[in-house]
């Protein structure tokens, strides 16, 4: 066993044979440690509009915590008790500052023309995240299992069935709308934010117009350039 | 409480303009999204004392 990890160290590394190595070659490329987990930024990441892309992860992560109490407990729970009333406040109220947050961060983002320097796929990454959170939080309106839920779905509905999407999803079928909130949008959303964490870690935080000009060298054209500010 | 209660029960008023509609609350958040977005570009971070180019 020992000899076997003397010549792993040793030996230089051969050129992967598998889907297996590539995979880990590409990864170790994109993502070293250093890009994966930076202990510094560049300087113009000191402003306050750099801080509403994480102030929307923190709101998500509230979103998802409170969300996993009320699934565990259920209606019965959240409506009557005052933890459970509590717990469903945290959820909406949370809810209402990821959306808050997030559009800001958009404004910021768009103003600083945030697809600069190869960043196309964080921008849509992002768009994407936004409009996947539109329709869980449509889902989540309509699973409240109140008047207020009742309200919202037979308003909804009539929109979406002017659209044609009636026929396969219905606002009013609580049992459709719980399962898609609690479990398809939620792992979407998650799946489309770690893969735009990762581009922004991948490419860098994009800087302002203006800095652009002084600190970032050219738009990257070949692969091992990417994510240079 | 009973006035949040009563607050958050009544219809909203709406405003027109044309084919523009919006709820007060609605018009409410999204003046403190845009005044919260104003804010975040003008007013200092904390700590931010170094010259420009330096690494934070």
């Amino acid at each position: 066993m020992s000899t076997t990890t003397a010549r792993h160290e040793s030996a230089p590394a051969a050129p992967p044979t598998t889907w297996i190595g590539h995979l880990r070659g590409l990864l170790e490329r994109k993502l070293p440690y250093e890009k994966l987990l930076p202990e510094t930024q560049p300087s113009y990441v000191a402003s306050w509009i750099y801080v509403f892309g994480v102030a929307t992860l923190g709101a998500l992560g509230v979103i998802v915590a409170s969300g996993a109490v009320l699934a565990f407990e259920g209606p019965a729970w959240y409506h009557i008790s005052h933890t459970g009333l509590f717990f469903n406040s945290l959820h909406f109220w949370s809810v209402q500052l990821f959306f808050f947050f997030m559009v800001i961060h958009l404004f910021g983002k768009f103003w600083m023309a945030a697809w600069r320097g190869n960043r196309a796929k964080t921008w849509i990454t992002g768009t994407l995240a936004f409009v996947v959170s539109v329709g869980a939080a449509l889902t989540g309106y309509v699973v409240q299992t109140n008047f207020d839920s009742q309200w919202i779905a037979f308003e909804a509905k009539d929109g979406l069935n002017a659209t044609g999407v009636g026929s396969w999803f219905n606002v009013a079928n609580l049992g459709q709308n719980l399962l898609i909130h609690v479990f398809l949008l939620p792992a979407i959303i998650a799946v489309l934010v770690a893969i735009h964490v990762l581009l922004v870690r991948v490419h860098g935080v994009v800087p302002p117009i203006d800095a652009a000009k002084v600190e970032a060298p050219p738009v990257p054209t070949v692969p091992e350039r990417e994510g240079v500010r | 409480m009973e006035l949040a209660l009563r607050l958050s029960s009544d219809a909203p008023h709406y405003l027109s303009w044309g084919w523009l509609s919006v709820s007060v609350p609605n018009l409410i958040v999204i003046g403190a999204m845009l005044a919260l977005f104003v804010l975040a570009l003008v007013l200092p971070f904390p700590g931010n004392r170094r010259k420009t180019g330096d690494r934070s």
